[in-house]
């Protein structure tokens, strides 16, 4: 794999995670419990997309075969999409949904910090932005962590499942694949193993404060990275590009 | 919407360093820290705010509607509490 075949493979992964987490919160738009959560929720929803829009810009520009940002969100087949399994996981209930936030944001302000201070200056600048954004975002989340932990035995005991129903999709997040390997090594990006002590430090002292248990590392999920999903993936993408696909071109 | 409801929270935006915090509404919120958030997701999504007070409405103590006439209607006519009515030295620069 050339240097910069692993760039943009690298940005636009950056940019599935943001676009497909990005239409996970877009689909509870409507639905959030309080109309405070609900206005949070559709601002969070479109930081992600407005994430996705900066990353994919940047990998057309790296491409430069006269693909746009809409190309990459609507025009490619769900194998094409190197998310990580995390953010494509259902919502559920509403605990679900804190629980996704909370372990991937932990790990995705990591991530971002790490990449203000890498070599290729573009992707520093936009890290630089969506940090901002996403340390918000994870302040939200962790206080919903706390406050349904440390609610009632109902609320306790659903954020404990949640955390443990999602934890199998956490290990994906720091295994370093030939891609993750050549961007750290030619332009300075995170050592994702590296990563992996702090965020689990982190998440530990929110979940202490929140009195819920971590469960222990056993077997991880992971081939979102090579564009393996899980079932629900499909459906997402589905409804989606649904709109790409059936009117091309289409614009309003 | 759930039968009971989170208490309301009166909020206070300051827009730029050195202006005051103007109330700006209310949200609903389970506590302190959530209504911090609230106001922030509901009142400063246009890049309205450098400062966000908020403040439990049942901490408000208001005057009431009725006693509008004891209160304020006597300032009505003490148009000598407006300082208009000096005349300035001349040569004053700073008063």
């Amino acid at each position: 794999m050339s240097v910069d075949e692993a760039r943009l493979r690298y940005v636009l992964r950056l940019g599935d995670n943001a676009l497909v987490l990005g239409q996970r919160l877009s689909e509870y738009v409507t639905r959030a419990p309080e109309l405070e959560e609900e206005l949070a929720n559709a601002n969070f929803a479109l930081d992600y997309v407005g994430q996705a829009r900066l990353f994919y810009g940047y990998a057309a520009e790296l491409e430069g075969a006269g693909r746009s940002e809409d190309d990459f969100a609507f025009l490619r087949d769900g194998h094409e999409f190197e998310n990580l399994l995390l953010v494509e996981q259902p919502n559920g209930h509403f605990g679900d949904i804190v629980a996704r936030q909370f372990l991937f944001e932990s790990f995705y302000v990591l991530l971002l910090e790490s990449l203000t201070r890498c070599r290729d200056e573009r992707l520093a600048e936009i890290a630089a932005r969506a940090v901002k954004e996403v340390r918000y975002h994870l302040r939200h989340a962790s206080q919903w962590v706390i406050r349904l932990g440390d609610g009632t035995p109902e609320s306790h005991a659903r954020m404990q499942q949640s955390i443990e129903d999602l934890w199998p999709y956490t290990g994906e997040m720091f295994a370093a694949d030939a891609v993750d390997e050549a961007f750290a090594r030619d332009w300075g990006g995170p050592d994702l193993a590296a990563l992996r002590p702090e965020w689990r430090r982190r998440v530990a002292a929110v979940a202490a404060e929140a009195t819920l248990g971590l469960p222990e590392d056993g077997w991880m999920h992971e081939g979102g990275k090579r564009g393996r999903h899980t079932e629900h993936f499909g459906y997402l993408i589905a409804e989606m590009q649904f709109l790409q696909r059936a009117y091309p071109g289409m614009r309003w | 919407m759930s039968a009971k409801e989170w208490p309301l929270y009166e909020v206070f935006i300051r827009s730029r360093s050195g202006l005051s915090h103007r109330h700006v509404g209310s949200v609903h919120a389970a506590d302190d820290r959530m209504a911090l958030d609230h106001a922030r997701d509901v009142y400063t999504r246009r890049n309205e705010g450098a400062s966000i007070w908020v403040v439990r409405s049942s901490a408000i103590v208001a005057s009431d509607p009725a006693d509008a006439a004891e209160l304020f209607d006597p300032a009505a006519d003490k148009i000598y509490r407006h300082p208009t009515f000096y005349d300035i030295p001349e040569g004053v620069e700073n008063l």
